[in-house]
């Protein structure tokens, strides 16, 4: 027989159990050995802390009394994770976008950041959830009492709440405020209640197996029991089926333990399909032998027996010590988890929207002064974490344990279930508003305090009989638990009913009302489209901000290795020097969502805002919040005007690759004529330099004859070296200017006359305008006249008419002078024109007269002189164009 | 941009090719499966109850519970099969 002292061993060795595995998983993560730690079954069986003690023993007992309702508390919950795609997979994906740290934050964050409602959103929770811990405590000391009462010496149990309630502040404190983390997550935690979540179900489903196969005889003989028994037919209240699984499934989105295992404790949106269909097998496998259970206890055990412990009593009462045990492990299991989880999302949100903002405000604008944030928000954390589960043993010590307590669950289920119209039309409807939210929210605690939550004390205890029967003041549409008069229905639907109608109408009616301010919109754009939304909005204006301050703030929150890590990643990220980067919009706006992960959304805005000295909602912001049809039409029309730079870009860069293989051939054609070029005199001058050295008897006319052709040929060569290096000093800008005064119709003389001289093919005839070329030059002449020369050179080469005629036009112009060479020939092929005035173009190859070089010098000439030399098309022969700047002629005097 | 239809198209194309028609099917039946199992579940509603069924009229609770069961395991072995669909067509999508 096990006395209780030896269940409290086991109990106690099963915590060690339990602090173990909880430490071994926190060293694992930290070696970031977090893969295993991370898989979806964890995630899945983590979640079943929805299933408490409440439902572990309750369930059963809530089957023997009134038959199948206890299923309805397990069928919401499946269908809001059979229906993931509906809301669960937003709300993960909001609260990792975002960095939720609760549901609380959630809210807030939705609503611009607003600490008011994170408020009212965490007394809420405290309210709801303080009973709920209470139940726990009280389930667990019922368990203890099986035991010790059955011994002869009857065991004292009445500090086992207390201690109970001792060891689990102690180890949610270890393991829940171990670290600060960006992420809010905790390894230890999550595996043990992984652990614990399999023990109960392990334990449940023992005794289920036990009692079917053991007692009642196999699948066949237990259901023709169960339709024996009181039981027998199917008894239901349609509107509690019905009003009871609306209730559990909104619950199960609203709790904040729920909210904290579903979306803070989430690592991998992935997991939630494997929990889609996994949890509802879990849930399944717990109530399934609850119906046996309870038939068998209601057959096997005295009349008066309490049903809530059928799955400890039933196999005692058969003698199955050790399933006895494992049933009290699982109701413990249980309890702790549930527990522990609840301390820990309620001290989060308490510490980040309760604590921190009074601290802040108490310390001034102290958010960069000394002290570490961070030990002040995990003092707070633990404290709060200790007030909660004490407030828990309070309530249970106060109320005296009892039927009262019982039903607290599900009166806790409609409280926290008020946050679900703030919390669902946040996340789909963008036009709620804070004020919506806080009116919502008000109303349905209210109602649901004064219908419910204060009638389910004892009688008398807070509402007196009288106002329950007659209302206050004998107001009888008043009554609480007949609102307008409707009486007749279940206390728990009313008030339902009546809070959720008007927590919605109230939530509905005040955000088409009120008019949200631009970050309440921006938030609502971020978390209606975050699957659209990709970037954070940039809220935050920088450049005021001191980076240093900055540093010094998240230090003292996220440590100093994170913070440094964070700043210098930034830093190297826009490519400034040392550790500090600037302080820019956007990297505000990370180090807010960093700083959000550790103390909840709107705390850290406070902070950021304290340094940064205010938020700027830019006109753009709005934009893309007023209209996204804008910002994707902008983005088209970007991407078009990109599109037409590319195609022209691409059709320049077409043109240039043509002009350069006409370049090439050129160049190729170029280098054969200039080696030619070269060849043919050097030639002559060897062949005639060999006739002089060895023939002997050479008369002196004939030794002269061809000396001179050497002399010529020599200075042939010389010409075109001269040529080349011409071109080379001039391109390189070497060329010294010798700038003169004079006319230009001086230097057209002398360019016509030394062409003339130059070439002795007769017959260009040149018309010339002797009124307009009297203009004086300050100018380098000679370098003119260089030009000049090469143009009607090249007009006597080129020209193909029969009688080639050369006009030369001079036109002061728009504070330019402009003298134009038009010949009468056929001109220069279109093709042509664009080459000429590259180095080694030549036009045609017959008339070989020079290198090719001419027209690349008088260019090179024209820009060194500031003026330039242009094709003038459209004439009917070969035309030029000089044109010099004004400063460089005057009128002549 | 990533291809995910939910990222915002701004005008969506008209007609899919196969795989993503297939892709949003799934996704519609993922939506559907939560109102089925609802449904189902409300069939207990309709049930004859109260003092007038007596013996013999009403719904055993052996053939309720094998009802509600067998729904509960239906909607797990869709959702199962469901996700795991769901799944594979994105890994083929990252692949």
């Amino acid at each position: 027989m096990i006395t209780l002292n030896a269940l409290i061993g086991i109990c106690l060795a099963y915590v060690a159990f339990l602090f173990g595995i909880a430490f071994f998983a926190e060293r694992a993560a930290r070696r970031g050995r977090v893969r295993w730690l991370r898989s979806p079954l964890i995630y899945t069986l983590s979640l079943s802390i929805y299933c408490t003690a409440w439902t572990f023993y309750g369930a059963v007992g809530s089957a023997a009394r009134t038959g199948f309702e206890y299923l309805t508390i397990y069928l919401g919950p499946s269908l809001v994770l059979v229906g993931w795609w509906w809301v669960l997979r937003k709300m993960v994906r909001i609260g990792r976008s975002q960095r939720i740290t609760s549901v609380a934050d959630l809210v807030s964050s939705r609503y611009g950041k607003s600490n008011t409602l994170a408020i009212c959103v965490t007394i809420l929770a405290v309210i709801g959830t303080t009973p709920y811990i209470a139940l726990q405590l009280q389930s667990v000391t019922l368990s203890f009492e099986v035991f010790a009462n059955r011994g002869a010496e009857g065991q004292n149990t009445e500090y086992t709440a207390l201690w109970l309630a001792v060891g689990l502040a102690l180890f949610t404190v270890i393991f829940g405020t171990r670290n600060l983390d960006a992420n809010e997550r905790h390894h230890g935690v999550v595996m043990a209640i992984a652990v614990e979540s399999i023990v109960k179900l392990a334990a449940l489903l023992a005794v289920g197996v036990f009692v079917v196969w053991g007692v009642s005889g196999g699948v066949a003989s237990t259901l023709e029991q169960i339709d024996a028994s009181r039981l027998g037919e199917w008894q239901m209240n349609g509107g509690r089926w019905v009003g009871l699984t609306m209730l559990s499934a909104a619950a199960f989105l609203c709790l904040p333990r729920m909210f904290q295992v579903l979306v803070v404790e989430n690592d991998d949106e992935n997991h939630l399909r494997t929990a889609s269909w996994a949890f509802p097998l879990y849930l399944m496998a717990m109530s399934l032998f609850v119906v046996p259970i309870a038939v068998t206890g209601l057959s096997l055990l005295p009349e008066g027996a309490n049903p809530d412990l059928f799955v400890l009593t039933v196999p005692m009462a058969l003698g199955q010590e050790q399933l006895a045990v494992l049933s009290v492990l699982g109701g413990f299991s249980s309890a702790t988890s549930m527990v522990i989880v609840a301390a820990i999302a309620l001290s989060t949100m308490v510490s980040n929207h309760i604590v921190m903002p009074i601290w802040l405000r108490f310390t001034g604008g102290g958010a960069a002064m000394s002290g570490d944030v961070r030990n002040v928000v995990l003092l707070s954390r633990r404290v709060s974490i200790a007030g909660i589960v004490m407030l828990g043993y309070l309530y249970y010590s106060l109320s005296g344990g009892g039927v009262a307590l019982a039903a607290i669950g599900l009166v806790s289920f409609v409280g926290v279930s008020q946050v679900l119209p703030a919390m669902l039309g946040g996340l789909f409807w963008r036009g709620a508003t804070r004020a919506g939210a806080l009116a919502g929210l008000t109303v349905g605690f209210v109602i649901w305090l004064y219908t419910l939550y204060l009638p389910s004390f004892a009688t008398g205890a807070l509402v007196s009989d009288a106002v329950l029967q007659d209302g206050p003041f004998g107001i009888g549409w008043l009554r609480p638990q007949a609102l307008f008069g409707i009486e007749g229905l279940d206390p728990l639907l009313h008030a339902m009913l009546w809070s959720m109608a008007f927590n919605t109408v109230a939530f509905f009616a005040a955000s088409l009302a009120s008019f949200p301010s631009p970050l309440e919109r921006l938030q609502g754009a971020q978390f209606v489209n975050v699957f659209q939304l990709s970037g954070g909005p940039r809220s935050w204006s920088g450049g005021v901000a001191q980076t240093e301050d900055l540093m010094i703030m998240s230090q003292r929150i996220m440590g100093s290795d994170d913070a440094q890590r964070l700043f210098s990643a930034e830093a190297r990220r826009q490519g400034v020097r040392g550790d500090l980067p600037e302080p820019t919009p956007d990297f505000l706006e990370t180090l807010e969502r960093e700083l959000a992960g550790s103390v909840g959304a709107a705390t850290a805005h406070a902070m950021v805002e304290q340094i940064v000295g205010g938020t700027s909602v830019s006109v753009e912001d709005l934009m893309a919040v007023a209209d996204e049809t804008a910002q994707l039409m902008e983005y088209s029309a970007r991407l078009e005007a990109q599109s037409q730079e590319l195609a022209r870009t691409a059709l320049q860069l077409r043109e240039a690759n043509a002009k350069l293989t006409r370049l090439s051939v050129q160049k190729d054609a170029f280098l054969s004529q200039i080696s030619h070029e070269l060849r043919t005199p050097m030639t002559s001058i060897r062949a005639f330099s060999e006739i002089l050295r060895d023939s002997t008897g050479l008369t002196g006319a004939e030794q002269s004859k061809y000396a001179s052709i050497i002399h010529d040929e020599a200075i042939r060569l010389t010409r075109l070296l001269d040529d080349l290096l011409d071109l080379s000093v001039l391109e390189n800008g070497q060329v010294s200017l010798n700038l003169r005064e004079g006319t230009l119709a001086d230097v057209l003389d002398r360019a016509a006359a030394a062409a003339a001289a130059a070439d002795d093919v007769p017959g260009l005839s040149i018309r010339r305008d002797d009124a307009a070329e009297q203009v004086m030059l300050h100018t380098d002449l000679d370098r003119l006249a260089q030009v000049f020369i090469n143009l009607i050179a090249n007009a006597r080469k080129y020209c193909d008419a029969d009688r080639p005629e050369l006009t030369i036009r001079v036109a002061a112009q728009g504070g330019e002078l402009r003298i134009d060479f038009i010949d009468n020939g056929s001109g220069v092929s279109p093709e042509a024109q664009d080459v000429i005035f590259e180095k080694f173009a030549r036009v045609s190859d017959q008339k070989a007269g020079g290198a090719g070089l001419g027209l690349a010098i008088c260019r090179e000439i024209m820009t060194r002189l500031g003026g330039e030399i242009a094709y003038l098309r459209g004439q009917r022969g070969a035309a030029f164009r000089v044109t010099l700047p004004a400063h460089l002629a005057m009128a002549a005097q | 941009m990533s291809d995910d239809p939910d990222a915002g198209d701004p005008r969506p194309p008209l007609f899919l090719e196969r795989q993503s028609y297939r892709r949003r099917r799934l996704r519609d039946a993922a939506r559907a499966l939560p109102v089925l199992g609802m449904l189902l579940w409300l069939v207990p509603v309709i049930w004859p109850t109260g003092p007038g069924t007596g013996q013999g009229t009403g719904v055993t609770s052996s053939s309720a519970l094998i009802y509600i069961f067998g729904v509960w395991a239906l909607l797990a072995g869709a959702a199962a099969l469901l996700s795991l669909r769901l799944r594979s067509e994105e890994g083929e999508r990252r692949g």
